[in-house]
């Protein structure tokens, strides 16, 4: 039989699992700190550049994020960001730069296939979810809120 | 009859079969992009590209100029106009193989379009070598193209997206290699095939294709030396296709268990094609013209200097697609081999 058994395939797993080489842990965790720690010093950095000119921590939050989103997309422009997540891991996708690059990346890619069905349906292609379930989870949110404050803050 | 007595039976066994007349690879074209030009074998390539568009529009005009450039390049070192070719197998990776069909359009020549993934090189020299031996054809063409960023964009990810790849990952070769088989003429023969049964050993990840390809590539081998009688050291070399760093000691370890070292002449074109020391492509290459290009440019030298006798070729193709496995699907694998000696001058 060209498809393998259930015992075949199971020896097969357990061989395979031998073979295969293993996750740098150490390493990967080293660079997700250092990678995500320099893009969060950078990210403050320009909060309290923001808060320097007279806006209180929560507004100088807003022009922050908008910034880090435009710096991430001018590194993904210039072919930079994807060479950081392969060092840095989730240190340097997780952070609003990282959500910048998955955004800017598929518009990047797929402008071939022009602006509406290219760029324009692809662009989410990889944040989609991210949003979707964003959304979900601060419905479920906000709905656990709701039944325990009772809608006062 | 007399005739039928001359000729020895063209099957063997199960699945194998010999081509009496012997085709010859009269010559290969091979052309590859920059990080297979910084690998080790570089040097050898007809024509290397530092750009990865190759000047044009998109990723897959640029693969497809890929494909049409390696044949124009063994067309040119046999001496034989493109019309010369009675007809081309090509393939290639991407959804309804367009590369192969576009670049046929340009070519011009009557083209039979193939997929088998990364197998396709075998699948190609298979049928063409068929087509010569029984006398259909005088000239026929093989040919593959791969192209790692049209890969990334259709199989995994929009290659600015940045993501960590486990090691087990393989890199995608930007290459095309073409070959053109003659019933007459000088170089390497093709002397037999066994085509592969499409294996499947419940695999899933997308990111480990060695692993699922190697039972593949095992069943292949056993096939062939059963059918044959043959034992691997009648082999100077076993050349898998793209098993890479962890497809390597599976295929080893596979064949052991039926009996068969293969450890002293086996080699791996993922392995040979990048130097994984110094070139970050994780567990080594694959792509239809990872073999192709490696088989185009360094081991077709090898066999015609005759430094090689006899090689096995065995390319390994993972048949999975973005949907299949998105559904949750195990990957199906494919192996096809091929048999290619020295010339009858240089092998004695």
């Amino acid at each position: 039989m060209a498809k393998a058994s259930q015992s075949q395939t199971e020896a097969y797993r357990r061989q395979q699992k031998k073979a295969k080489p293993p996750v740098p842990w150490a390493r990967n965790l080293f660079w997700a700190f250092l990678v995500g720690g320099l893009i969060c010093t950078a990210g403050e950095a320009v909060l309290k550049f923001f808060m320097a000119q007279g806006l209180r921590a929560d507004q100088a939050a807003v022009p922050t994020s908008a910034v880090m989103v435009l710096v991430g997309s001018l590194l993904t422009g210039l072919g930079v960001y994807d060479e950081l997540v392969r060092l840095g891991g989730m240190g340097a996708a997780l952070p609003i730069t990282g959500f910048a690059n998955s955004i800017v990346a598929p518009a990047m890619e797929f402008k071939r296939e022009g602006w509406v069905m290219g760029v324009g349906a692809r662009m989410f292609q990889v944040a989609g979810p991210v949003i979707v379930y964003g959304l979900v989870a601060s419905f479920a949110v906000g709905l656990v809120w709701f039944l325990v404050h009772g809608g006062t803050r | 009859m007399a005739v039928a007595t001359k000729e020895a039976p063209r099957r063997l066994g199960e699945r194998t079969f010999r081509f009496p007349a012997e085709p010859r690879i009269v010559a290969t074209g091979s052309i590859a992009g920059r990080m297979e030009a910084e690998g080790p074998l570089g040097a050898e390539f007809d024509e290397t590209v530092s750009d990865s568009l190759l000047g044009q529009a998109s990723w897959e005009r640029a693969e497809r100029e890929l494909m049409r450039r390696a044949v124009e390049h063994a067309v040119r070192k046999a001496g034989w106009t493109l019309g010369d070719v009675d007809f081309m197998f090509g393939g290639d990776l991407l959804n309804q193989i367009v590369s192969t069909s576009f670049a046929a359009r340009d070519l011009d020549i009557p083209a039979f379009g193939l997929f088998s993934a990364c197998a396709t090189l075998t699948a190609a020299l298979t049928l063409a070598a068929m087509a010569v031996d029984g006398g259909y054809a005088r000239r026929a063409l093989a040919a593959v193209s791969s192209h790692h960023d049209t890969a990334e964009r259709q199989y995994r990810f929009p290659t600015e997206f940045g993501n960590q790849r486990p090691p087990t990952a393989q890199w995608t070769a930007t290459a095309g290699a073409a070959f053109l088989l003659a019933a007459e003429g000088e170089g390497p023969r093709i002397t037999m095939a066994t085509p592969g049964r499409v294996v499947d050993y419940g695999l899933k990840d997308p990111f480990d294709m060695g692993s699922a390809m190697a039972p593949a590539a095992a069943d292949t081998i056993a096939a062939h030396l059963r059918d044959t009688g043959r034992d691997p050291s009648d082999y100077d070399m076993v050349l898998t296709g793209d098993l890479a760093a962890v497809g390597t000691p599976l295929v080893r370890e596979l064949l052991a268990q039926r009996g068969y070292d293969i450890e002293d002449v086996h080699e791996d074109c993922g392995l040979l094609l990048y130097d994984r020391e110094r070139q970050d492509v994780h567990a080594g290459g694959s792509g239809a013209a990872c073999s192709g290009a490696t088989v185009a440019a360094h081991i077709w030298k090898r066999l015609a200097q005759g430094d090689l006798r006899r090689v096995l070729l065995v390319a390994t193709g993972a048949l999975h697609s973005p949907t299949t496995y998105q559904q949750g699907e195990t990957i199906p694998c494919v192996a096809h081999a091929v048999v290619l000696e020295a010339p009858r001058a240089a092998g004695g």
